[in-house]
């Protein structure tokens, strides 16, 4: 394939991947720090390219909506917004699970709750994984932390989607969204034809054929024996995501005796606290979560086994941390180190709170 | 070697393209490169400030809190930034409109009179590439060449023709900054 090089922001970079994923539609409505996905597919008019769809709806619930509608007719949809945005979106989310509708939504996490400020937070984690609609249902979950992962993540959240017919999310935050880094790009993916479309969406309406009755796409199910059966069939495909699709990265684990657990961009500032740890003689290692649901369980549960204490690393007042702490069974110390509200934590913090909650502890 | 810098002055200044060019330079002459900037309700005539990492290795954090190098082009951001120079670090400064002139003795400082040079020159549109010479001549963390393309990946094509106006300004910068004080 060939490579082209790009220096981009994140948010860029999910732009650039939808169109050169064979992205069908985006709908969105604009709010900080997410608008340039919107605004970069505005200025390269896909609509001439691909024949991509790009329409700004009159609000997040309109949009979602719109993906709804996209997703039920087969095609490669997609949202994006940031928080409040998000929180507009939730009925549309469970509605989406509900009636296993893949599609693509992108959080670029801003500080709340409420309006709250358009810094960088990681505050939303709690409503990506445990729900945030009503319903027993999961959003699969991915957690970019680099440019190169904004752009990678949306093929590989296409894959995911349409493998499981689940919505996907990518959970990123203003961090990621506004930074530019280096960034690789492939070829184009053409868009799914009808024919495609007909042959890997079989349950979609795309107009009925003669050989089989009406497709209905509903998440209504009003006798409960029929729908404890369609719950059933949600779980069993979650229990094989958490199976098949857990992904995560470990980061000098190998001898380490405490561990950082981040993702996304405290992932990254909990890296920079590594190298300063490892400068001072403290072997720490950082596991970093790429998929958020479904959850790395074992491989926390493996290192709570061996090593000292694990500090989950968070822009938030401790949300992860409970998934890790799960994970760990209080086989070792588990504490959370955040900043919120939109601020940062710098590495000196990290390994501070390190070397206080978990290396000195009393 | 990694540089982790900050840039930081006024909204128009051309702080955020200043930094850009520097990292499309830096990307074209394959190097690890990041560009952060200060994202607030900023406007023309606030602060505005970016920071940018250069680095040979795979760069951890884009979030930096403290700098190799401070390129400080108003008061406020000189305020605001000084004490964040990691010890024998830079400071690079304009020095139009500084009432307070860094004090640090732990650091090295330079000055480029980029403002007064522009305007006399008539080259105020180009400013900021005067100010980037005047670090690539303290710090020369790309080479010219890069520098150049770098402007041509960074600027739209329709733009090109500004290109050798704007390396003239680099030059300029290069030979205008002034040792203030040296470690």
């Amino acid at each position: 394939m060939a490579k082209e090089l790009k220096l981009m922001k994140g948010n860029e970079a999910i732009a650039e991947a939808a169109i050169r994923s064979g992205c069908d539609g985006y709908f969105g409505y604009p709010i900080t720090p997410q608008s340039e996905v919107m605004e970069y597919l505005m200025a390269e008019k896909p609509w001439e390219k691909t024949g991509m769809v790009v329409l700004q709806a009159e609000s997040e619930t309109s949009s979602i909506n719109m993906v709804y509608g996209g997703a039920g007719a087969g095609k490669k949809v997609m949202t994006s917004s940031s928080s409040p945005g998000i929180s507009l979106m939730q009925e549309g989310l469970t509605y989406l699970a509900g009636a296993e509708l893949p599609c693509l939504v992108v959080n670029v996490v801003r500080g709340g709750p409420g309006l709250g400020t358009i810094q960088p937070s990681q505050a939303d984690y709690f409503q990506a994984t445990k729900g945030g609609g009503h319903g027993d249902y999961q959003l699969f979950v991915l957690a970019p932390a680099t440019v190169q992962e904004m752009y990678d993540f949306v093929f590989l959240a296409w894959e995911v989607a349409f493998k499981y017919r689940n919505p996907v999310m990518i959970l990123s935050d203003g961090a990621i969204g506004q930074v530019m880094e280096k960034l690789y790009v492939g070829d184009y993916v053409p868009r799914w034809t009808k024919e495609e479309i007909m042959k890997i969406s079989p349950w979609a309406t795309f107009g009925k054929p003669d050989y089989r009755d009406h497709n209905i796409i509903t998440s209504l199910e009003l006798d409960s024996a029929k729908q404890e059966i369609h719950n059933h069939k949600l779980q069993a495909k979650y229990r094989e995501m958490e199976e098949k699709e857990v992904r995560y990265e470990a980061i000098e684990c190998d001898d380490a005796d405490y561990v950082f657990v981040a993702y996304g961009s405290s992932a990254r500032i909990a890296q920079k606290a590594l190298q300063l740890g490892r400068e001072k003689g403290i072997k720490v290692g950082l596991l970093r979560p790429i998929t958020l649901f479904p959850f790395p369980k074992k491989p926390i549960a493996e290192l709570s086994k061996r090593v000292k204490g694990l500090l989950s690393v968070e822009m938030s007042a401790g949300q992860m941390v409970e998934d890790v702490r799960l994970a760990a069974e209080f086989r070792c110390p588990v504490e959370h180190f955040g900043r919120y509200g939109g601020m940062i934590p710098t590495p000196h913090e990290v390994l501070e709170a390190l070397e206080k909650q978990i290396i000195n502890r009393k | 070697m990694t540089e982790e810098i900050i840039i930081a002055g006024f909204g128009g200044q051309g702080v955020l393209s200043m930094g850009k060019i520097l990292a499309y330079s830096g990307a074209m002459q394959d190097k690890e490169v990041s560009w952060m900037p200060s994202y607030g309700p900023e406007m023309r005539g606030g602060t505005a400030n970016v920071s940018v990492i250069i680095s040979d290795e795979r760069i951890s954090s884009p979030i930096i809190s403290q700098f190799d190098t401070a390129i400080i082009l108003n008061q406020q951001s000189l305020d605001k930034f000084e004490n964040s120079v990691k010890k024998g670090g830079v400071l690079l400064y304009d020095p139009n409109g500084i009432t307070h002139p860094p004090t640090r003795k732990d650091i090295n400082i330079y000055k480029v009179a980029a403002t007064e040079k522009a305007a006399e020159m008539g080259m105020a549109k180009v400013f900021n590439m005067i100010v980037l010479g005047a670090f690539l001549k303290v710090k020369p963390v790309v080479t010219e060449e890069f520098i150049e393309k770098g402007l041509r990946k960074s600027l739209p094509e329709r733009h090109h023709g500004l290109i050798p106006e704007n390396l003239k300004a680099v030059q300029v910068g290069k030979e205008i900054v002034e040792t203030v004080n040296q470690l």
